[in-house]
């Protein structure tokens, strides 16, 4: 089995897996793993990282020094292709002309999806985050605690390779000894900041990320990973050596040809289709799931995107990983007599309580930072950052929960811009522009979202993609909550800047204008929220559909909650958890 | 979302986003008054104001290296491109021997390049870029009597002094004040970009390391951390 033309199709998989990223990338990692044949459909074209990234590239090898495009958003080295804000022929509206009420939908068709480009922050949720209602009355409750994830979140780390550090603190889970890799070291920009912000209680400690900055334990992790499956053991082992730790070069967003870091594409998609036991099919968008008289999933029909043919394949359970809006309009549009409101839409929350992350952010210039000694200051993206601080402060903030802070500094490669600040030119111009390079400072916050009932997508009752899908309309409204903490991100970015001598424009204390666009911050999740309670939700805490048990959603579609941790690392241990569960489930027969 | 660069600010990585884009392209959009001096000397035709050719797509391969050009047809004239080159020598010469000029390494091209995109983003610099470099060959003409890269140092100095901004610029000069200052953004922007341009302004990086040392000991000295 391999990655295969239409024409190699098997009559029939154990399971099909509509979507190739975090979720998808992971079950199919699971399930064949266990000796389950799978079929991965795949909206985008093939995408290898090895032959495609461009490592060394500088901007001058880009077209406009890599500026950034409608097609190529985040400039044109990311690695993301046939992706964006705006996918040619493949349309959604708003149902507000109102751009505060703006969803914009990220979309990246290609083979691994989101995964090749992700800043690949890999925080863990933490006891909190799975039972916010119960702590503020606010929200939703997971169906579970930090307890029952935290085995998987052990595996993820372990098999994807994550740096990072245990500091003990609030809410921040630790990992068992052993299973982070060595945090790289913090640059002089970010050791600076860490001295002068600790008087408001701030604390700067290691990012945790899924890049190796070590090679991976290749002896002890498959067997700890797959005990008593000495195929699955050797698989990953080797799939393990193929990996290179990273060499403190190339941005990562481009993707990384010596899979340094974790795209699916390089981590997850060669172990399993080292076991035989997947079919990888591409240019295959899924527009339903169909189900046979006995009510059950029994296979899914796709468009053929090469020919434009609508074609239809069988499997005895199917996972829908294909990201929390495609995977809503999946469900909606896979209406039968039996399921007029779209499948597994009884409890009529599918596409309800969509969330994105609350973004704010501010930048500044460090006179102390000028001049600094040169040296190379490249490293791995983030290596820092500071997780939330004022749990004890809830009741005095004026909003719910909170928002970690990410922040760069430092020499990096150059692009359009550099420059820009100085007047003059000649030789005075040139020791100036040498003088404030890397003398920059940028904060992001990133927080957390209440789920409200603004924020849904549905059906657009006419407009159709180029092959006659109906499309998702959005409504979107942040709810106070969210405005505040932007501008509570705000100020606490201007008094950072401030104690570090820097200089800034005025904070945006307004948090309706601080606050970034719903969508863009490209963590999509909920919309089909798993729960205990069949009417209150769409799946059970296995993410199998409550009408519908032999079909998973494997993605963020199933979130209750959008804490400021990044969704993806919960994303794969909730789906490494579901499939395990979805393979027991079929060795008892019961699917 | 990637968030490697994304929090710097764009004097540090030029990774402009949405916002900066906009306000840049306003201002200039809001400057880009008519050089009557210019065009009334040089009968250059106005050139269209969105020009259409090959865009990047979006799925374009990405570890080539693209020369202006490739995608879409260039715009400047040769007179045009002999003063941009001039004028980005002007704007950043060479400190070290053995260092080639910012025209020697094509950094007019990609202002030819940018200003010939079928992008938005760019293409309120292109009436200010074409029209600017005809001001500067006619004034060039008016104080001197020659195109402006035939002058000499102290005479091409004569005429940026007055308009780069670093002295308040008298009434006449505020389009040129505005084309140099788009002209100056870019001709950074290219030659920063460019390998000598990272070893001019200290970037050291984009090279394979075993181990990710940290800051120097110098570095912390500096920052009182050591």
């Amino acid at each position: 089995m391999a990655i295969i033309t239409e024409k190699d199709l098997q009559l029939t998989y154990d399971v099909i897996v509509v979507g190739s990223g975090a979720g998808g990338g992971q079950s199919a990692y699971t399930l064949t793993m266990n000796g389950v044949k799978v079929l991965m459909l795949e909206a985008g074209r093939n995408y290898d990282p090895v032959t495609e990234t461009p490592m060394f590239q500088s901007r001058a090898d880009a077209p406009l020094r890599g500026m950034s495009t409608k097609e190529k958003p985040f400039g044109f080295h990311d690695a993301t292709v046939d992706g964006g804000w705006e996918v040619p022929g493949e349309p959604y509206t708003q149902a507000s002309t109102d751009p505060k009420q703006r969803f914009d939908w990220w979309r990246a068709r290609m083979l691994g999806g989101r995964t090749n480009h992700w800043g690949r922050i890999s925080l863990r949720n933490g006891p909190y985050d799975f039972k916010p209602y119960s702590r503020d009355g606010l929200g939703f409750d997971w169906p579970f605690g930090y307890e029952e994830v935290a085995p998987y979140y052990d595996k993820v780390e372990m098999l994807i390779g994550v740096y990072g550090s245990n500091e003990g603190l609030e809410n921040t889970p630790d990992s068992p000894n052993g299973t982070l890799l060595p945090a790289p070291k913090a640059r002089a920009g970010e050791l600076y900041v860490k001295k002068h912000v600790a008087q408001f209680g701030i604390s700067v400690i290691p990012i945790h990320r899924a890049i190796l900055s070590t090679r991976q334990d290749h002896i002890n992790f498959p067997a700890r990973l797959h005990p008593n499956n000495p195929k699955a053991q050797k698989i990953l082992a080797k799939a393990m050596q193929e990996r290179a730790a990273c060499f403190w070069a190339t941005d990562c967003g481009r993707g990384c040809s010596i899979k340094a870091n974790y795209q699916s594409t390089t981590v997850h998609l060669p172990p399993a289709l080292a076991t035989g036991n997947l079919d990888i099919l591409c240019n295959a968008h899924a527009r339903e799931v169909t189900v046979g008289t006995d009510g059950k999933a029994n296979g899914v029909i796709y468009i053929d995107k090469v020919t434009g043919q609508e074609r239809a394949v069988k499997g005895r359970a199917v996972i829908l990983a294909a990201s929390s809006g495609e995977t809503a309009r999946i469900l909606l549009n896979s209406k039968s007599n039996r399921f007029p409101n779209g499948l597994a839409n009884g409890s009529g929350l599918v596409g309800k309580y969509i969330m994105d992350t609350v973004g704010g952010k501010l930048g500044g210039s460090v006179p102390a930072f000028e001049n600094l000694p040169v040296h190379n200051e490249e490293g791995a993206g983030a290596h820092v950052y500071i997780p939330w601080w004022l749990y004890k402060d809830a009741s005095k903030l004026g909003f719910a929960r909170g928002y970690h802070i990410e922040f760069g500094t430092g020499r990096r490669m150059p692009g359009l811009g550099v420059g820009s600040a100085s007047p003059g030119y000649g030789k005075t111009y040139k020791e100036e522009v040498r003088q404030k390079y890397g003398a920059g400072i940028g904060f992001t916050g990133r927080g957390e979202m209440i789920p409200n009932e603004n924020c849904f997508c549905e059906l657009d009752p006419s407009v159709k993609d180029k092959w006659g899908i109906p499309v998702l309309r959005f409504h979107w409204k942040w709810s106070e909550h969210e405005t505040k903490q932007a501008a509570h991100m705000e100020a606490t970015f201007a008094m950072m800047i401030d104690a570090i001598g820097g200089k800034t424009k005025k904070p945006e204390l307004d948090g309706t204008k601080a606050i970034e666009p719903g969508g863009s911050i490209i963590h999509e999740v909920g919309g089909a929220m798993m729960g205990a309670d069949p009417k209150k939700s769409v799946t059970n805490q296995w993410n199998q559909c409550w009408e519908v048990p032999n079909l998973l959603l494997n993605d963020a579609s199933a979130f209750c909650s959008n804490p400021d941790k990044n969704p993806t690392l919960t994303i794969m241990a909730l789906a490494w958890r579901a499939s395990d569960h979805l393979v027991e489930e079929m060795r008892k027969g019961n699917l | 979302m990637p968030t490697n660069m994304e929090n710097i600010p764009a004097d540090n990585s030029g990774q402009i986003d949405r916002r900066q884009a906009l306000k840049w392209i306003g201002a200039a959009a809001a400057a880009a008054a008519i050089f009557p001096h210019a065009s009334a000397q040089d009968k250059l035709p106005r050139p269209a104001a969105t020009p259409t050719g090959q865009r990047i797509g979006a799925d374009p391969v990405l570890n080539k290296n693209y020369t202006p050009g490739e995608l879409w047809p260039l715009t400047l004239t040769a007179k045009q491109r002999k003063a941009a080159a001039s004028l980005t020598d002007l704007i950043l010469p060479p400190d070290n021997p053995g260092d080639k000029l910012p025209s020697q390494l094509g950094v007019q091209e990609f202002i030819d390049e940018w200003i010939s995109s079928p992008y938005d983003e760019t293409s309120n610099d292109r009436p200010v870029i074409t029209e600017g470099l005809n001001w500067l060959d006619a004034e060039a003409q008016r104080r001197f009597q020659k195109d402006f890269a035939d002058l000499a140092e102290p005479q091409k100095c004569a005429i940026a002094d007055d308009i780069c901004g670093k002295t308040a610029v008298k009434k006449e000069f505020k389009s040129a004040q505005n084309f140099f200052g788009r002209f100056r953004y870019l001709a950074a922007s290219g030659y920063y970009t460019t390998p000598q341009g990272w070893k001019d302004v200290g970037y050291v990086g984009n090279v394979p390391t075993v181990n990710f040392d940290g800051p120097t000991p110098e570095a912390l000295k500096h920052l009182g951390l050591a």
